[in-house]
């Protein structure tokens, strides 16, 4: 059977819809297709491509980003749910003059950066600690860092990283 | 040296922290139409028909292509260099799409589509008849006669390969016995026989196997790829669209991971001919975590049927491998992985009358085994270790003394292909292990334990080729380029894939030429149109083989520049050197006459130099006398002892001339106007060895059959490490590996041939909280043949993990587990059967 | 992108069952954490979704006049962790939700959801079973409430209709007030894993001279007596031959409850050992024994590749006497410190409890295990 192209070509999607977002820091409304993750919306239409897909399934961690300032897989958050809602991700943490948040220096200090294809979302729970406004044991930190995969690094040196912006000194 | 060997940032982090880096998909056109594989639904058979009709109405479905329609092309996929001999070349065993199914979900039909959820329809959509065979996913099912062969028109059974490696060519198991007897007497010699069993396991890059390819203006089918392996891979894509190299591109971003898995050709040679056959439209193939666990690429699950004669007083006499390694479906890497099972098998230990490895490699219906970090040795180390912790556990040998006793020993040259450990540092390893985890302590604290928790400590040591001559071809090529600036581009085609290797060259770079890192811009991005040929990230090669190509590549650049400035300057270029972004006076040291030391004292030569201070040392290839030092060109028969550079005292003077000047001259002189540039080969024609050890200290909970891991050291001797902070990093993940190797990941498969649990929730690599902390400690020897010292780091800290981890586990409750992983399953039956729980 | 047809966010519970009700394809969506995995791979799709994702009045916990917990289905695991009336009364609850995948999933993932899976290795299935929790299920027809030990019919079902949303989750005060727990996850990791066993063990301490008022009253306990007067004798030589004392000395098990996730193709209750173990010393050797024996034949636990019947038997029973020793090192004031490790402080007598602790109880808090992980880890972690 030899193989034809086909007339068709044109997807039909639901309509879309619109959703008011603010996302590192800027406010945005968006025509989406309801069937998108947050990860296709990010990624897609903002070209915020830091958010990595790595499993799509919530099992590896290299989507996350911050939804009112919690850290979520974006992979399972469809984006009507964000309406209303605040988004971070890492090309929002620099400062406007170019300056890094202190978990970004933290990883680079620390070598802590391999591949660093699962390095944004760890950064953003990072981020997500420092807000919390207190320390954490070494301990509670691998625990908190768990849903994140990382094949590269042993975890070790992220978590000297993360100890030195929110551990115990 | 005053770049390398520090502990510089990675010149990528900054673009890693805040996403700036681009991954493949990161730069595929949002336009881009996707591509879906549709996967067989059996495990081994042929595809009788596809009906394509209800899946081409689907709205959004652009083009189906089934595995009847695509070229009737066999190609290999290893990411080998390729051999101009015809019996060296990969197998070529596979076309874009096979109408012969040798694994569950093989690579039958591709549905291009707007998007996934269209393609995702017309795959519901399509009628597949095929015609069934029992499948088998095990070796010994196999290799029974009435296994399907799986390629007939290759073998005419699943055995692809067979090989015998031996210490010498007359040694022989039987005889040694024989002889032993003599020697020692019947009852001061044992004997040892065991199997031991190392499973499946996927690589689990975060970033899976992902590609984007649309056919340019010019032509050229260009594809972006994940890839370790660019020009490879181009020459593959070529292979299996019958098209001329030339009209393929391959570009290589950075890169999420790879651990040998892109050390092969995946899907690219599919998705390049997607394109061409949609009209050279963009399309995206990206696979699944799915499809990147089961239908890409595995390690070798390896059987290891073992023996051992030794004395009763801990002298190891002779053992024999006869091993098989999994292949699944299709060749990928071939033979050369049981190879190294067996090489280093062999090389280990030194037997004092010999040692026999045999392993075959069968194809069974699994997934298609390939590269993966240490290729073969940790499954070679795991038989080995085992082997001698039993050893030593059946006779009361204490493990580290037996293995000081018996181990490879200094000067070691392997008698097969000559690869010569020229800095050896085994024993010190050893030493170094034993003293951090407190061996003599805890193997007295933890003798004869009772109770539901029990302690133990184990170790497990290991050598490891660099690259890969003689068995291959080492080349590599690196291009200079001098800026207006006095900066310079470094383009190579050795690849970032998350190791350091961008840092590392940068650093050797800056050294070689005396031009400062922050001046030094290497490209990361690989483009085959436009990098230096390199075959790749592969072995634990780059650091050593493109190493010498960017020393070689920065000396010509530096004599170039010099040239130049003494054009300038009107002094003769032996009182010129570089030093900090200028060209300074050459001070060379009075009284102190540069000649080789052939003495050999170390194991290899070095350039006396008079100097007692290592500070004031420099590398000495633009001395007069000495010039660069080349191997081949030395004078007395100590060819293979001697180091290529040598030690002189070279010192820089007053500052004359700043490279910005000089560049910015050379660039725009009416009178002499030069682009300097430097481009090279390094055909390598040196290996040496790296080595080092595991000592694991754990705690087993009897009754729930957990392991878990106290303390866990490796310890390295791989030269001078060029970056002793990235090198840390880079032992600190390989640990992590060898512990999911060890106590929990395996891919499974059903009866049917059907992958069981090919995701991330169901395959097990650590997470944080499965990681105790690591520690690394390094011995620096100063390798003769590497280009600043420096042996191999990327592959071996996964070696020796599981093996000491295992043999912790028989030092604490003296049950031997014989097969990986050392899951809570089996170490739960395990100790029922042995009655302590 | 996920396959899906229609999608619709729903205003309110009604809003959201009127239009499950109209439309024979809609699904109700909550965290997204199972929904859309499935939806991925392939099931059910081009299905219809309505969203309960954004309705404020199925999340929080709350503590009615009558003692009643009331947990809203779309709080996320995070939120019931972190909840002050669950720390306080159902800290137990909040350790067993706090090992579901990883954080982040637990930011996502509902309680709810967990429930309605109908899974029998959700993390939060043999603690609520232990509870005794009440669901109330509103549909077209109006509400109805199923206890959680009648919810499920089958593995990945139970009795909620595709047009109705579990709107409330109650826990009795009778079936909290002083009690003390431990939920232990078995995993293969310790992290981002679904359980190999759940195992959740509620005890009910009251000071052993009530029991002694009573003797002999509670003739529930007569067969296992036999049992126990010899399994306390071995155990006493066992205690002879130098192995710690075992906690909870001066109280006893006024009620003991033991719940199971994928010891059967449901979570499930061991009533029968719970029966036997009523009204025992709680510092007795021969609890563990019972326990063990008797757990074993509660349960219907099948081979499967993730794990053999014979290995989840061992787990069933090791992990039963974990739990309930660590229960019983809760309710006696002490135990493993970690997250949500307190006994409830509603408990009257509490303070007075931890006073009249003998030394040698205190001691075996940190020793009963030879100084190793119980199993409870940090305040019940899972256990890999």
């Amino acid at each position: 059977m030899a193989a034809k192209t086909l007339a068709a070509g044109k997807a039909v999607s639901i309509m879309l819809e619109i959703v008011h977002m603010t996302v590192n820091g800027e406010e945005k409304e968006l025509a989406v297709d309801p069937r998108e993750s947050l990860l296709d919306t990010l990624r897609n239409r903002l070209n915020l491509t830091s958010v990595k897909r790595g499993c799509g399934v919530g099992e590896c961690g290299a989507c996350t980003v911050l939804i009112d300032g919690t850290a979520v897989d974006s992979c399972l958050y469809l984006t009507m749910w964000a309406e209303g809602k605040h988004i971070l991700t890492v090309e929002g943490l620099k400062s406007p003059t170019g300056e890094l948040n202190e978990v970004q220096q933290a990883f680079i200090d620390e070598a802590a950066v391999q591949c660093g294809f699962c390095t944004p979302g760890l950064i953003l729970t990072g981020v997500e600690l420092v807000n919390s406004g207190r320390k954490y044991t070494r301990e509670e930190l691998r625990k908190l860092i768990s849903g994140h995969l990382c094949r590269c690094t042993g975890y070790e040196n992220i978590l000297n990283a993360l100890e030195k912006v929110v551990g115990y000194h | 040296m005053e770049v390398v060997g520090k502990s510089m940032k990675r010149v990528d982090a900054f673009g890693k922290v805040t996403g700036e880096a681009k991954y493949t998909n990161d730069l595929c056109p949002k336009d881009a139409l996707i591509a879906h594989v549709v996967h067989s639904t059996i495990a081994n058979g042929e595809v009788l028909s596809i009906d394509t009709s209800e899946a081409e109405k689907v709205p959004g479905v652009v083009k189906i292509v089934t595995c009847f329609d695509v070229p009737d092309i066999q190609f290999p996929t290893a990411g080998h260099p390729w051999s101009v001999e015809a019996a060296h070349q990969d197998i070529a065993d596979r076309k874009l799409l096979n109408t012969r199914v040798r694994l569950y979900g093989d690579d039958i039909a591709a549905i291009v589509g707007v998007d996934n959820v269209a393609c995702e329809r017309a795959e519901r959509l399509l009628k597949i008849e095929y015609k069934e065979y029992p499948p088998f996913t095990t070796v010994e099912d196999a290799l029974k006669p009435e296994a399907t062969p799986l390629h007939p028109d290759l073998r005419k059974t699943n055995e692809l390969i067979h090989t015998s490696f031996k210490s010498s060519p007359d040694y022989d198991y039987e005889q040694a016995k024989e002889r032993a007897i003599r020697e020692y007497g019947a009852e001061h010699v044992r004997e040892y026989e065991q199997t031991y069993r190392t499973q499946r396991v996927s690589h689990c890059h975060i970033e899976v196997a992902t590609s984007w390819a649309y056919v340019d203006v010019n032509g050229k089918v260009t594809v972006t790829a994940s890839t370790q392996i660019p020009h490879i891979m181009r020459r593959v894509i070529a292979q299996a669209l019958g098209w001329p190299v030339g009209k393929v591109r391959v570009i290589k971003p950075y890169l999420g991971g790879g651990f040998g898995n892109k050390q092969d050709i995946l899907y690219e040679p599919l998705n390049a001919y997607l394109s061409v056959v949609c009209g050279g439209r963009c399309v995206c193939l990206e696979t699944t975590r799915e499809e990147c666990i089961s239908q890409t690429r595995v390690r070798h699950a390896v059987i290891g049927k073992t023996k051992a004669l030794y004395t009763t007083d801990g002298h190891l006499l002779a053992r024999t491998l006869d091993g098989y390694a999994n292949k699944g479906a299709y060749a990928s890497h071939g033979h050369a992985i049981a190879a190294s099972v067996a090489t280093v098998y062999k090389d280990l230990y030194n037997d004092a009358y010999g040692c026999r490895a045999d392993m075959t490699t069968v194809f069974t219906n699994s997934a298609s085994a390939g590269a993966m970090r240490a290729y073969g040795v940790p499954q070679s180390v795991f038989l080995a270790d085992c082997q001698i912790d039993d050893i030593c556990h059946r006779e009361g040998f204490d493990p580290l003394k037996f293995r000081m006793d018996n181990c490879v020993g200094k000067g070691f040259r392997d008698p097969g292909n000559g690869i010569t450990y020229y800095s050896y540092s085994m024993k010190e390893c050893m030493r170094r292990g034993a003293e951090y985890i407190h061996w003599d302590e805890k193997r007295k604290a933890y003798a004869n334990q009772t109770g539901p928790i029990r302690h133990g400590v184990g170790m497990s040591i290991f050598m490891y080729k660099v690259g890969v001559y003689p068995i291959s071809l080492e080349t590599s090529s690196a291009r200079m380029i001098l800026n207006q600036d006095g900066s310079i581009q470094v383009e190579l085609s050795a690849t970032e894939i998350g190791q350091g290797a961008d840092t590392v060259f940068t650093q050797m770079a800056s050294e070689t030429t005396g031009i400062t890192p922050d001046k030094v811009y290497i490209v990361s991005t690989q483009d085959t149109d436009l990098s230096p040929f390199d075959t790749g990230a592969y072995a634990s090669r780059q650091s050593f083989v493109t190493g010498k190509a960017v020393k070689k590549c920065g000396l010509e650049l530096r004599n170039r520049i010099l040239d130049y400035a003494s054009y300038m300057l009107g002094r003769p270029v032996e009182e010129l050197m570089i030093h900090d972004n200028n060209i300074c006076e050459r001070i060379l040291p009075e009284g102190a006459p540069v000649q080789a030391d052939l003495s050999a004292e170390n194991g290899y030569g070095y350039i006396a130099d008079g100097s007692k201070d290592e500070n004031d040392r420099y590398e000495g290839w633009l001395d007069a006398d000495v010039k660069q030092w080349n191997i081949d060109d030395l004078p007395s028969g100590k060819k293979s002892i001697l180091r290529d550079t040598g030690k002189i005292l070279a010192r820089p003077g007053k500052v004359l001339l700043s490279m910005k000047d000089l560049a910015e001259n050379a660039f725009y002189s009416l009178d002499r106007s030069e682009h300097i540039t430097a481009e090279v080969t390094n055909h390598c024609k040196e290996n040496t060895y790296a080595s080092g050890c595991t000592f694991a200290d754990i705690t087993v909970d009897m009754e729930m059959g957990t392991v878990k891991i106290d303390h866990l050291v490796n310890v390295h001797d791989s030269g001078t490490l060029l970056n002793p902070q990235l090198a840390e990093a880079q032992v600190h993940g390989g640990m992590a590996m060898g512990i999911g190797y060890a106590l929990s990941e395996e891919l499974l498969y059903n009866e049917k041939g059907r992958p069981l649990n090919n995701n991330l929730l169901d395959f097990k690599i650590p997470t944080a909280l499965d990681v105790p902390d690591l520690k690394a400690i390094f011995l620096q020897m100063d390798d003769p043949m590497g280009p600043y010292g420096n042996k191999a780091l990327g592959e071996p800290p996964v070696i020796s993990v599981a093996p000491a981890i295992r043999n912790a586990i028989l030092n604490a409750t003296g049950v031997a587990m014989n097969e990986l992983p050392m899951t809570q399953q089996r170490l739960v039956a395990a100790f029922q059967q042995h009655g302590l729980i | 992108m996920y396959d899906i047809e229609n999608y619709y966010e729903a205003k309110s519970v009604e809003d959201a069952i009127a239009h499950l009700a109209a439309d024979e394809k809609a699904e109700v969506i909550a965290g997204g954490t199972d929904v859309l995995v499935k939806l991925r791979a392939g099931k059910d799709v081009g299905c219809d979704l309505v969203s309960i994702h954004e309705i404020p009045e199925l999340k929080g916990v709350d503590r009615l006049t009558d003692g009643t917990i009331v947990i809203g289905p779309a709080t996320c695991f995070t939120d019931i962790t972190n909840d002050p009336i669950i720390q306080e009364s159902l800290p137990y609850l909040g350790e067993a939700v706090d090992t579901v995948g990883g954080p982040q999933i637990r930011n996502m993932g509902t309680i709810g959801g967990n429930l309605c899976n109908g899974a029998t290795s959700a993390d939060s299935g043999a603690t609520m079973q232990t509870l005794d929790a009440t669901l109330v299920l509103q549909g077209p027809e109006g509400s109805r409430e199923v206890p959680v030990t009648e919810f499920y019919t089958g593995p990945g079902r139970t009795v909620r209709k595709r047009d109705e949303v579990l709107i409330a989750i109650l826990v009795k005060p009778e079936d909290y007030i002083g009690y003390s727990g431990c939920y232990i996850k078995y995993g293969k990791r310790r992290s981002m894993e679904i359980a190999t066993l759940g195992c959740c063990v509620r005890v009910k301490l009251e000071a052993a001279d009530a029991k002694q008022a009573e003797a002999g009253e509670t003739g529930g306990t007569q067969d296992s007596s036999v049992t126990r007067r010899e399994d306390a004798a071995s155990t006493e030589q066992k205690n002879a031959a130098g192995s710690p004392a075992l906690p909870g000395a001066g109280f006893r098990l006024a009620d003991v409850r033991i719940g199971y996730g994928v010891a059967a193709p449901t979570p499930i209750r061991c009533r029968k050992t719970e029966q036997m173990l009523k009204g025992m010393a709680a510092d007795d050797p021969a609890i563990y024994d019972i326990i063990a024996t008797h757990v074993e034949e509660e349960v219907h636990p099948r081979s499967s590749w993730r794990a053999s019947k014979e290995f989840r038997v061992q787990l069933i029973r090791e992990m039963a006497k974990r739990a309930l020793e660590q229960a019983i090192l809760r309710g006696t004031g002490k135990g493993t410190p970690g997250a949500g490790d307190f006994p409830p402080v509603e408990l009257g007598r509490e303070q007075e409890m931890r006073e009249t602790m003998t030394q040698g109880a205190a001691e075996a808090a940190g020793t009963a295990d030879g100084g190793e992980d119980t199993g409870c880890g940090k305040g019940g972690e899972h256990h890999a």
